[in-house]
């Protein structure tokens, strides 16, 4: 039986190690993502010093201590010991001592709201969720894009992320963090691509029928210079994306293709947080920027983007 | 509006060959037994002796009997979910589209937790608790028969949404505004609504009434610090039950009054925050797992002591263990979503905390290895599924804990890492324990021992079947592939969708072995007859009493002087002697006030759902009539008589006349 057991436990690990081939959060192509990854590998190492002791010795005593076994020491009344006691709880609180200071490190140092340190200025582009599609907003740029996100590598990237209705979580596993979007907030996400490439995004948080074709790519062009080029190709291919033909995108669609808007109207990434407001009257919480194709907003939204409260 | 509120024809869905084959099935299976009934002449004792039962003993067999066939509801749904993802690889669409699927794991979700885990943990509850602390019954007998009748409506609710409309397509736990009016505008999410607020008053009430049971009504002498660990489990599972189960009774309240008045609490327009809803269901919804997992700890516990023919190690760390993962599982809920965009400093606490639990869960794990070192174990089915709970659930907590870092839940949050994760502790810690507790106790509430070579297999299929299924889910997670998708894309996740899928049928052949075992043990209960009341040499009083135990537990109440009660009275040679008389037992008579009481409420609640309003101020009219009269009834108690205490007695007695196995 312990060998069946043992076996199963290599199996488990063979199968942990494979995980890291392709693709996934243990592939990752951003300093953001690479960071997460070293921090699970060296927690679940950490925890191994722990987990791989209890595992092997319980097969071990359920082995040694088994009935048939009556040449072994056997004491029934025997419950406590001072000395064990002590030893078990100190230490699993040593690990989770250890644990937690990184995970007060990690957790500061990974804040999604916080800009990449290092890297330059960022570039800002504006996510909306919609039923079931993802809108990327270019203020930078002036240009829209459906299910399709064109990014140069090496540049990070500052994402304003809201929704036009249903939660939906903005998630490309291969640079990173995710964070949801939520209607009637701004939430934040700073990532960056290190290589040129394209990487899958998805909505990771289910949002209704057509939550499983939220799907987009995500492009990292080598140079800005063919990031510029596909700005101007957006510029002559596409479409203008008004308030009014905005209406018409948030209807309900699935698989939605890529579609390029060489225009948008201004400051339409706000109207879209402010549309559940207009009821308040003159409850504006966020403050239309003065330039809203910059993206500059107060300091005081910079971190508290979903507390609706927040003092003006 | 008209008579029958939105409910007509439409509502029945004879178009979906799916769903119609199986209400068939179902309807078959129900003739059938109800014919079985007729025919053995059972209507008359199934009214008397079970659905109007207040013992305690027989609610618990009632309760594990709802879980076992919910059990099965909500795994035919894991199949379906399983086989439709390994089908509907490279693109392909599968069998379920989403108007199905997403009711397929809406469901799952609900059955499993609310009326399969919770059922069979309070049945266990029910059957043993009085029994080990040396009391005649529950505190209040007739709570305990409502509210096992609530829950049964509940599960009737969420059975009905089958064939009658349709379920929530919102995952199960209904995040607004997805769950708000807006978007699912049909009755899917009302069905959820009032399938979880009835069961859940049951529950409630439950542990309102256990904790009073254990507070007052312990043997004499029994200090809290002697109570046997399940017991001590189950008060702390019931403390939780008592905070949190108010809040999610809240927050479906104030659901509903968005659904149904018009409500801005959850919506996005008018002020309304889905926050407060994903942080309310939480505070709920964490606890909850806490609920279900620590009576399992306790039954781990106890098979540990009794198969290794030791004392528990460390009893009073066991105790303050459970005691601290109760109450910080009451402060950690915000790790369910690390990725609404806290701060740093708010994710890094509840990050922390969270991790602090796994510090007395390790102890609790150490202590079980403790011991086992220097006794002597005796490997049987209940043994089995405690090592594999140990093995498997390790690998759980670690998994867990690794979640509770924020920064690899960026990566991880709501990818099937996570879905992999809870299964994990689900099933290899709570499922493996309630199944490690049915075989336990099964000769104490049946009166027979299981057939132990069924049970072996059972557990082997489920162990093996379980990594089967969950193992590749972690590889899908760290390839990036999120839950709840309806198909993928991705030739790199077809080998392990495919192995997870396969893993589930694995698993099903466990249930499989699980219902032979059943069969085969009902068919040669006569061999497997335990005559003692004591199979295992317990150590603890529930093995006291007759197999199954006399109806009122025990003719005299037993004095308490050591943690291992009964090990200590059979020390002591106080065992199986006879007092030197018996005094009439006071006991309470069985009514139909639950029942009709629950059936009444839930009949409003389906006519709610439906908007039939006028059935709805029935049925809770009709509910509050039958409550009412029961309060004016006198009638509620008996005497049992010496003669009949004195018959019954020395029947135990002199089946243990042989001499005491001690």
């Amino acid at each position: 039986m312990s060998i069946r057991n043992l076996s199963k436990l290599a199996l488990a690990t063979i199968v942990l190690l494979l995980a890291g081939c392709s693709g996934g959060v243990l592939d990752p192509k951003g300093q953001v993502g690479i960071e997460e990854k070293n921090l699970i590998i060296l927690c679940t190492i950490l925890m191994l010093i722990v987990v791989i002791p209890v595992i092997v010795l319980t097969l071990y005593f359920a082995w040694k201590y088994r009935a048939s076994r009556d040449f072994e020491v056997y004491t029934p009344k025997w419950a406590h010991s001072t000395k064990i006691e002590a030893t078990v709880w100190s230490i699993p609180i040593l690990i989770i001592i250890a644990l937690g200071i990184i995970t007060w490190q990690s957790t500061h140092a990974l804040d999604p709201y916080a800009p990449l340190e290092d890297k330059g200025e960022h570039m800002t582009v504006e996510v909306v969720s919609l039923n079931w599609k993802w809108l990327f907003i270019y203020p930078e740029q002036g240009i829209a894009t459906v299910n399709e996100l064109v990014i140069p590598a090496n540049k990070p990237v500052s994402f304003k992320i809201t929704s036009e209705g249903t939660m939906n979580s903005f998630f490309i596993p291969q640079l990173g963090s995710q964070i949801y979007s939520m209607a009637g907030m701004e939430t934040q996400l700073h990532l960056i691509a290190d290589e040129p490439g394209t990487y899958k995004g998805i909505s990771a948080n289910y949002s209704g029928a057509g939550f499983t074709g939220m799907k987009f790519d995500t492009i990292a062009t080598p140079t800005e210079a063919d990031f510029d080029a596909w700005v101007q190709k957006v510029k002559s291919e596409g479409g203008s994306l008004t308030s009014e033909n905005f209406t018409q995108l948030a209807e309900d669609s699935e698989n939605h293709p890529v579609t390029y808007y060489s225009t948008v109207s201004d400051g339409l990434f706000h109207e879209i947080i402010m549309k559940y407001m207009k009821d308040h009257g003159s409850m504006d919480f966020y403050g239309k920027p003065a330039n809203a194709a910059t993206g500059v907003k107060a300091e005081a939204m910079q971190h508290k983007g979903h507390h609706m409260g927040v003092e003006e | 509006m008209s008579f029958l509120g939105k409910l007509s024809i439409e509502a029945v869905p004879y178009h979906e060959p799916i769903v119609m084959v199986t209400l068939g099935v179902v309807a078959v299976l129900g003739l059938v037994i109800a014919g079985l009934i007729t025919k053995f002449k059972a209507w008359g004792p199934l009214w008397r002796d079970w659905i109007t039962s207040i013992d305690h003993k027989r609610l618990g067999i009632m309760y594990i009997l709802l879980a076992l066939i919910m059990l099965m509801r909500g795994f035919a749904d894991a199949i379906m979910m399983r086989t439709q993802l390994a089908a509907a690889t490279n693109g392909a669409e599968g069998y379920l589209p989403p108007e199905h699927y997403d009711q397929i794991f809406t469901a799952h979700g609900v059955i499993m937790i609310i009326f399969m885990a919770m059922p069979f943990m309070v049945g266990l509850m029910n059957i043993i608790v009085p029994l080990q602390i040396g009391a005649r019954d529950v505190a209040f007998p007739f709570l305990n028969n409502l509210s096992f009748w609530l829950t049964a409506g509940g599960a009737i609710l969420i059975n009905l949404s089958l064939g009658v409309g349709e379920f929530a397509k919102t995952g199960w736990v209904a995040y607004p505004p997805l769950a708000g009016l807006e978007y699912s505008p049909g009755v899917g999410v009302d069905y959820y609504i009032w399938a979880l607020q009835i069961s859940g008053l049951g529950t409630l009430l439950t542990g309102v009434n256990f904790l009073v049971t254990v507070f007052k009504m312990r043997a004499p002498g029994m200090k809290l610090m002697q109570m046997p660990i399940f017991t001590w489990t189950c008060t702390w599972g019931n403390i939780l039950i008592a905070a949190s189960f108010p809040i999610l009774t809240a927050v479906l309240a104030m659901l509903t009054l968005d659904r149904y008045l018009d409500f801005h609490f959850f919506t996005n327009d008018l002020g309304g925050n889905s926050m407060m809803y994903i942080n309310l269901f939480w505070a709920w919804g964490h606890p909850e797992v806490y609920i279900l997992v620590l009576p399992a700890f306790g039954i781990f516990s106890e098979i540990i002591s009794t198969f290794t023919a030791k004392r528990l190690f460390g009893y009073k760390s066991m105790v303050y263990a459970s005691g601290a993962i109760a109450i910080l599982g009451f402060i950690v809920w915000l790790h369910h979503f690390f990725t609404m965009g806290s701060s740093a400093n708010v994710n890094a606490f509840f990050g922390i905390m969270t991790m602090v639990i796994a510090v007395p869960t390790g102890v609790k794990l150490f202590n079980w290895l403790f011991t086992m070192y220097r006794g002597r174990l005796t490997i049987t089915t209940p043994v089995l599924w405690t090592l594999g709970f140990m093995v498997t659930f390790t690998i759980g907590g670690m998994t867990g804990v690794l979640l509770a870092i924020p920064g690899a839940d960026y990566v991880l949050h709501n990818s099937l890492f996570l879905i992999a994760h809870f299964h994990n502790t689900i099933i290899g810690g709570a499922v493996f324990g309630y199944l490690a507790g049915f075989a336990y106790w099964f000769p104490k509430a049946m009166g027979f021992k299981l057939d132990e070579k069924t049970g072996k297999a059972a557990f082997w299929c489920w162990q093996i079947g379980f990594m089967l299924a969950f193992m590749p889910l972690y590889v899908l997670g760290f390839l990036g592939m999120t839950r709840r998708l309806n198909h993928t894309d991705n030739p790199d996740w077809n080998i392990w969708l495919y192995i997870a899928a396969f893993g589930a049928f694995v698993i099903a052949a466990g249930i499989f072995f699980q219902l032979l075992q059943l069969f085969i043990s009902f068919k040669n209960k006569e061999a497997l007859k335990d005559t003692t009341g004591d199979p295992w040499n317990g150590h603890t009083l529930e093995w006291s009493t007759a197999s199954p135990p006399q109806y009122y537990n025990f003719a005299v109440i037993p004095h308490i002087k050591d943690i291992d009660a009964w090990t200590d009275m059979k020390e002591r040679g106080e065992a199986y002697q006879k007092p030197e008389k018996y005094a009439p037992i006071h006991m309470p008579k069985n009514t139909s006030a639950g029942f009709f009481m629950s059936m009444s409420f839930t009949v409003m609640c389906f006519a709610l759902i439906w908007h039939i309003w006028w059935l709805a101020a029935v049925g809770f009219i009709a509910g509050i009539a039958v409550f009412i009269k029961r309060c004016y009834t006198s009638d509620v108690d008996y005497y049992v008589q010496v003669d009949e205490v004195e018959t019954i007695e020395a029947e135990h007695l002199s089946a243990n006349a042989k001499g005491v196995n001690a």
